[in-house]
Parts: structure tokens; C-alpha cells; sequence
């Protein structure tokens, strides 16, 4: 980065933290904060979808569609949420390949599964050996979202369903006084009103999600633990930065940066609950409306 | 005129669709210094596996890419696919060799060395750490001494470092710069041989990229350009 | 080699007992589920022990949130702040990064009259690091819940303590105690659940598994490694945690029956199943 880097073994101890800080390895470990955060900002829409569609299924009027629907948003009470990062992306890329697979060649004379090996036409491999590097990136990360999704979903199934329950079945029945459909009641009453019901669930989810991340370095996404570990771990003179093990002071940093987006983001969601409460049959909104009074009066 | 014209536009269309089937994937643990590790100055993998990769594949006419992938996972990835070759420090076993393939060596077997914080480290009832899934961890578990598996092979170094195990036993050109370094550190106990010598990995269907690869080889044992690569890497290593 | 051989080699090996290599070829079904099932020693292990610890340090920080002394509420706003703030498994990491910097030979404490080394090689241990970690962790959550429990202790329940005469202690005990934990139980009930799926996360952080000694998980991923298939140990620990879970929801289920039982059985509220989520 700076021109006196060339030579790190040559500088003196402010200037080599310098280089230090911005050797490419470093950059790569600033980038991959960016991953993290892009990830949240693709994830939390999916699981969001996912579980809205979750909620609804609950309460589906098709018993098989219900019975999913409890199935899916209760799978993430009895079991541990890292069981499925760990088992999500691997047994996903096996059934897409097992399914092109089969479609692709289906000639193929080998079975599939051959003892500990899981080999399928070459054809049939996702993404293709013949792709381009960030093909196979992109790949792997799109796998970690999608497991992601589908465990956050279920979470935010929970929520939206909770919420759903929550907006006071008056609302529903003044609905249907008014001769709106099931369908009219349902979207034009129940979801923009479930939201302020949902909200601190929803807060309360994301910081779930927030503080599931690091967990992105056993799904083999090159993401800030990995590179924490490896910029922190004791470095020889085969390396340009010779340094003992300072791994150390790389987790605190990340323990101040975890902190730091959970209390940022805990006050957005305070600021967006007092928007949310505008107006609502709630405590919250009735005491917004006598302060509003107050100030008006007053 | 136009019928050349038509005739390069071929060429240069054919010569693109080989080297884009040709890409190779080679994969490598990118923490095992100096076989191969991230380098500072680039941020990309760098290291003795790296340079024997590279020239091997300039040589057979292959257009190789690295993947970083973790050591433990490394040879079911291999099988499966996810990459076509495992240049990482491995060394050639017959339980390796069951499952998959192996090019002729590049490097000789290289010696494994005990290293240690004091040097009256009883080898026979010490607490050894060794890396996951590597000869030296099978090694350990054979002749009977306490092992603690670490997944990389720097938590090793810091196991021993920290007190949690009496010694490590891995390969002696990955520890030697540990032992130069630090004060703390001593090689102990002697040195053991293990293995056939560092091998490229790959999967037992593709004979036709074992005998490229075994041919760029030997052309590089044949020239010494192997051993300046070795030379260069490594202190007084005898080469081929 | 018949499944019971099996169940007798490899039962207890999560605690040392038994055979000594895990098996590496010819994996059966029935090697997956007795290892994945002895490693849910180390589950139970942590989850119960955290808890039990956990107990009481969390109800002195929500008195100490609740107080109006300021040395009590700050350190225990921060406490909780930092470790509810944050990933439990960049905890377990820096914990572990940290125990390991302590002095290898103990740390000498001078004592007026004797002193004594106080070993802190174990900590570097995941039966004893992570524990305190674990421990600290749910001692920050489950605090938080039961601040909102205090605060919300009906006003006529403490008047009625008052009129009674009673202060202090027994006030607490009686009255404030009893009202916070039936309060607290249902989220408690979730925190619990909670804990015990975290506890899955020791062996993948720092903390090295001694002689491949590991929980549940370890087990499930060692063989999802070696046999490139997920579809089966997975499962089985979904399974393992699934039943650990039902056991956990009737264990604090009888718990909360007994901290109702003095209320009226109309006013009693049933111990709600309904997902929580406090983590």
C-alpha cells in the first residue's frame, strides 16, 4: 500500500504496523466484513419470505399445508441451529447434483454413493469443474444463504405467526362485517397490522441472525473468524510480518464489532417501533395519542 | 485473405474452448508453511507446493487455479469432485493410496520432528499434538502416546506453546523456522520417517491428468529444476 | 462385530472409557448412534452445569440491573450488555485465546498468611473453559429475563408483603423471589432449550477435543467427514436433541406446576409452548 513497504523487516515499529494493517491480507480481511454485512442484508429478505410463507401455511385451511407448516417452524425448537448450517448446504449440493444427475446421465453404470465417496457424472457436478473461480464462490455462498434462510424462516415463522394471532380478532370480524373476502381480510387487515406485533420478535431475530454470522466460518465461507485465525496465528520468518500469536486481540476486535452492530441495531429497532406504534390499538400507540393531545392542548 | 482470417478466428476459438476445459483445480490448505500459506504480499496462497504446482502445469499445458480448502475435508472433496488435484504437503500412504491416486513424489520423504518446550520430553507418555487426519497424528495414536488433534497447523504449534501439549510432532521443514525463532522452543527426541514423500493427489478415474502431471514432473526432476525449488524453500534438503 | 459389542466399545467414549480409536472404515449405523449418543454426555454435561451456576449469578444481576445503587446496575449492565451483545462463538474463541495466555505455571496468590498457585491449566480444558463461558453466557440471558420479571411483580403482591410486616430478606424470599421465577418461567423454559442446543457449538470453536473426546455434534461431523454423507449422522443428532428437548419442556413443565400451585387454578397459566426467542 505505502512505498516504504517493500522491505518490512527494515522498518521501525510504527511504520511496520502501518504496512501491517494494509497488507493485502489485511484488505481481504477488511472485504470480508462486507461479506458479512451483505450477507445479512440478503439473508434477513429470504428468511423474512420464507417465514411469512411459513406463517401462512400454519394456517392453512389444507391439513397436509398446515401440517407442514408446524413441522417447519418447529423444527428450529428441537434442534440446535448449527446442526442445520452444518448439514444444509452439504446435503442440498449432493440432491442437486443426485437430481441433474440422474437427468443428465442417466446411463451412467456406477452407483452414485460408492462406499465413503459420492461421485457423480461430471456433467452433473455443481458448478461445473470448468467454471470460472468466482462461479464456485458464489456457489458456496449461496449455499451458507440458503441455509441460513430456511433455519432464520422457521425463527421468523414463529414470529409472523405469533403476530398473526396477536392483531385482535375485532379488527378480523369489522373486516368481515364489511363484507370483505378471506383473502381481502387477510391483506388488507392482518399483514399491515401484524407488524407492530411482530416487531420486537423481528428485532429480537435479527439479532439472532447478527450474532449467528461468525458461524459462516464452518460453512467454509472465507469470513472475518477465518481470517482472524489466520492473520492472528503466530507467523514465522517465512511470512513478510513475522509476529507471535495475536489472535488474541483479533477476536476483540471482532467482539467490539459484534457489539457494536447489535447495540446500532437495537436502537434502529426502538426508533422503528415508535413509527410502528403510530396509531395502533396498542399501549404503546395510546400513549403516543395522549402525548400527541397533551402537546396539541397544551 | 478471408479464408485465413476464418481460419485463426477457428483456431483462436478452439485454442479458448480447450483452455477453458483444461482449468484445473488444484487444491491446498494455504496454513502449512513453507509448503504452502497465504502470502502477505499478495493475499494469495504462495509456498513450495504452490511453485512445484505451477511449473508442473506450465509444463503439461494446464491451465490451473487454486482452491483453498480445509485440510481435514481435503481428499472426500477431491473424490467428490469439488477440485481435480491435492497439492498440500500430503504425503503418499498406502491408506491414501486406497483411495485415491498419486503422482510420482516431489519432494522426498521428509523426516518428522518432535518439538518441545524443554528438551526431557519422554516421548513414550508425553501428550503429543499432531494435525487432524496427517500421518503424524496416525503415527502418535500407533505408538501409543496421548494425542490431541488439532484441525490446523498452527493451533498445534500454540498447543505446545501454551503448555496444553508436552510436544508436537510434525513435518521437521514446517517446525524448523518455529524452533529457530523461539527461544522456548526445542526440537527433541529423534527424527522419524514417514511416508513416500510428498505426492500430487488425484482421483483414481483420471489417469489421463496423473500422466501429464507425472511427466511435467519428471521433466523438472530431470533438469534440477526441481531441486532449485526445493533449494530455495528448504534449508539443506538433499533433493533428487 | 455385533451392535452390543459396539455399544460396550464405544458407549462411554466420550468420556475416555472404552475403545480408543474411533472407527475409521466399515462405519455401521449402529457405531454412528452409540458415539453421537456418548457424546451427549458433554452435552448434558455443560447444559446442566451451566444452568445449575448460572442460577443464582443470574438473579444477582437482575437485582443488580434492578438496583439503585450505581456500582451494582453498571457492571451489570455491562455484563449483560456484552454478553447477550455478542456471538457466543466468538466468546468461546476469545475465552479460550485468553485462558491460554495465563501463566503456565499458575498464578501465585499472595495471601496475607500463606500463599498459594492457583492452577489455571484446566481452563484451557472445554470441560472447564468452555463451561465458564457457557455459564457466564447464560447467566447474562437468563438475568435479563428475570429483570423483566422483577419489574413486573404485581404492586399488590409487595403491599401485601408490606402489610404483613414483612421486609428485606424474607420479603424477598417469600414474596419478590417466588413471583419472579413463576413470572420468568416460560422464557426461562426457552433459555434453557437455548443453552442446551449452544452447548454444540464447544468443540467448533477453540477448544480442542482431548483425545477426540467430543459432544454430540463433533461425533456427527467427524462421520459426516469420513463417509461424505449427511444423511445420517445429522439426523441422528436432530433426533438425540429432539428427545433432550422434550425431556427438558417436562422437566421445567413440573417445575412451573409446582411454582403455580398456590394460585387459583382459573388464574394459573399453563407453561406456554408457544417459541420465545430470547437469544
Amino acid at each position: 500500500m505505502f512505498q516504504f513497504c517493500t522491505d518490512p523487516s527494515l522498518l521501525s515499529d510504527t511504520r511496520w504496523m502501518l504496512c501491517y494493517l494494509t497488507s493485502p491480507k489485511h484488505i481481504a480481511f477488511y472485504y470480508s466484513f462486507g461479506t458479512v454485512l451483505g450477507l445479512l442484508a440478503i439473508t434477513a429478505p429470504c428468511a423474512l419470505m420464507l417465514g411469512f410463507g411459513g406463517a401462512v401455511a400454519m394456517r392453512s385451511k389444507i391439513a397436509p399445508v398446515r401440517w407442514f407448516g408446524r413441522g417447519y417452524t418447529s423444527m428450529v425448537r428441537g434442534i440446535p441451529d448449527i446442526v442445520f448450517f452444518l448439514f444444509m448446504p452439504i446435503a442440498v449440493d449432493q440432491a442437486l447434483e443426485w437430481l441433474r444427475h440422474k437427468v443428465i446421465c442417466p446411463d451412467w453404470p456406477d452407483p452414485v454413493r460408492r462406499g465413503s465417496d459420492f461421485v457423480v457424472c461430471a456433467e452433473a457436478k455443481l458448478p461445473l469443474s470448468t467454471s470460472a473461480a468466482w462461479v464456485h464462490d458464489a456457489y458456496s455462498i449461496f449455499l451458507a444463504v440458503l441455509a441460513f434462510s430456511i433455519v432464520f424462516g422457521a425463527f421468523a415463522a414463529n414470529v409472523l405467526s405469533g403476530a398473526m394471532t396477536a392483531v385482535p380478532r375485532a379488527q378480523m370480524e369489522t373486516a368481515e362485517a364489511y363484507g370483505m373476502s378471506r383473502r381481502q381480510s387477510f391483506w388488507r387487515i392482518l399483514v399491515p397490522q401484524m407488524w407492530v406485533y411482530a416487531l420486537p420478535g423481528l428485532s429480537n431475530l435479527w439479532q439472532i441472525l447478527v450474532k449467528a454470522t461468525p458461524l459462516l466460518f464452518l460453512l467454509g465461507i472465507t469470513d472475518i473468524v477465518y481470517w482472524a485465525r489466520e492473520l492472528g496465528g503466530a507467523k514465522t520468518s517465512t511470512f513478510s510480518y513475522p509476529h507471535p500469536d495475536w489472535r488474541l486481540y483479533y477476536f476483540l476486535f471482532l467482539l467490539v464489532f459484534y457489539l457494536a452492530l447489535t447495540s446500532v441495531s437495537e436502537r434502529l429497532f426502538r426508533r422503528a417501533m415508535v413509527r410502528l406504534s403510530h396509531g395502533q390499538a396498542t399501549m404503546a400507540g395510546e400513549a403516543q395519542r395522549k402525548a400527541d393531545t397533551n402537546e396539541v392542548t397544551a | 485473405m478471408k479464408t485465413v482470417l476464418i481460419a485463426s478466428a477457428a483456431l483462436a476459438l478452439t485454442a479458448a474452448a480447450a483452455l477453458a476445459q483444461d482449468v484445473v483445480r488444484m487444491g491446498t490448505e494455504g496454513a502449512y508453511p513453507p509448503f504452502n500459506f497465504i502470502d502477505d504480499a499478495t493475499g494469495e496462497v504462495a509456498g513450495f507446493d504452490i511453485d512445484v504446482g505451477n511449473e508442473a502445469c506450465s509444463r503439461a499445458e494446464l491451465n490451473c487455479e487454486w482452491v483453498k480448502n480445509d485440510w481435514d475435508s481435503i481428499i472426500p472433496n477431491l473424490v467428490s469432485g469439488n477440485f481435480d488435484t491435492i497439492m498440500a504437503g500430503m504425503s503418499i500412504t498406502p491408506e491414501r493410496d486406497a483411495v485415491i491416486d498419486f503422482t510420482q513424489n516431489y519432494l522426498p520423504p521428509e523426516p518428522s520432528a518432535y518439538a518441545a518446550l524443554s528438551d526431557d520430553v519422554e516421548i513414550g507418555d508425553a501428550v503429543i499434538a499432531a494435525q487432524t487426519g496427517t500421518i503424524q497424528a496416525g503415527y502418535v495414536v500407533e505408538s501409543g502416546a496421548t494425542i490431541v488433534e488439532f484441525p490446523t497447523p498452527d493451533d498445534t504449534i500454540a498447543a505446545v506453546k501454551n503448555g496444553e501439549a508436552d510436544a508436537v510432532l510434525a513435518d521437521k521443514a514446517f517446525l524448523e523456522p518455529f524452533v529457530n525463532e523461539d527461544p522456548d522452543l526445542f526440537f527433541v527426541a529423534d527424527d522419524v520417517l514417514l511416508g513416500g514423500g510428498l505426492g500430487v493427489g488425484l482421483r483414481e478415474s483420471d489417469t489421463e491428468l496423473k500422466i501429464k502431471l507425472d511427466a511435467a514432473i519428471q521433466s523438472m526432476k530431470d533438469d534440477g529444476s526441481l531441486n532449485e525449488l526445493i533449494a530455495k524453500w528448504f534449508d539443506e534438503r538433499p533433493g533428487f | 462385530m455385533s451392535c452390543w459389542q459396539t455399544v460396550q466399545d464405544y458407549g462411554l467414549r466420550a468420556i475416555g472409557l472404552g475403545e480408543r480409536l474411533l472407527p475409521t472404515a466399515d462405519i455401521t449405523l449402529c457405531h454412528q448412534f452409540t458415539l453421537i449418543g456418548s457424546g451427549l454426555i458433554w452435552n448434558v454435561y455443560f447444559g446442566a452445569m451451566a444452568l445449575a451456576l448460572g442460577f443464582s449469578m443470574s438473579l444477582a444481576l437482575a437485582l443488580g440491573k434492578a438496583s439503585q445503587n450505581p456500582f451494582l446496575r453498571v457492571p451489570a449492565d455491562w455484563f449483560i450488555f456484552v454478553f447477550r451483545g455478542s456471538p457466543l462463538f466468538i466468546q468461546f474463541f476469545l475465552a479460550y485465546e485468553a485462558f491460554v495466555l495465563l501463566p503456565r505455571n499458575g498464578i501465585e496468590i499472595n495471601l496475607i498468611f500463606v500463599e498459594i498457585t492457583a492452577e489455571t491449566r484446566w481452563l484451557t480444558r472445554a470441560w472447564a473453559g468452555a463451561l465458564v463461558v457457557l455459564f457466564l453466557n447464560t447467566s447474562a440471558y437468563a438475568g435479563e429475563i428475570f429483570y423483566g420479571a422483577l419489574r413486573s411483580v404485581p404492586k399488590g403482591d409487595l403491599e401485601a408483603a408490606d402489610a404483613y410486616g414483612m421486609t428485606g430478606w424474607i420479603k424477598f424470599r417469600r414474596v419478590t423471589l417466588p413471583c419472579t421465577l413463576r413470572l420468568a418461567w416460560p422464557s426461562y423454559t426457552n433459555e434453557a432449550i437455548f443453552l442446551f442446543h449452544a452447548t454444540t457449538l464447544v468443540y467448533f470453536s477453540g477448544f480442542p477435543a482431548w483425545r477426540q473426546q467430543g459432544d454430540a455434534l463433533y461425533y456427527a461431523k467427524y462421520f459426516a467427514d469420513k463417509t461424505f454423507n449427511p444423511f445420517v449422522p445429522y439426523p441422528i443428532v436432530a433426533a438425540y436433541f429432539i428427545c433432550l428437548t422434550l425431556l427438558l419442556i417436562w422437566l421445567f413443565g413440573t417445575l412451573h406446576k409446582r411454582l403455580n400451585r398456590h394460585v387459583a387454578p382459573e388464574a394459573r397459566s399453563r407453561l406456554r409452548l408457544r417459541m420465545q426467542l430470547v437469544r
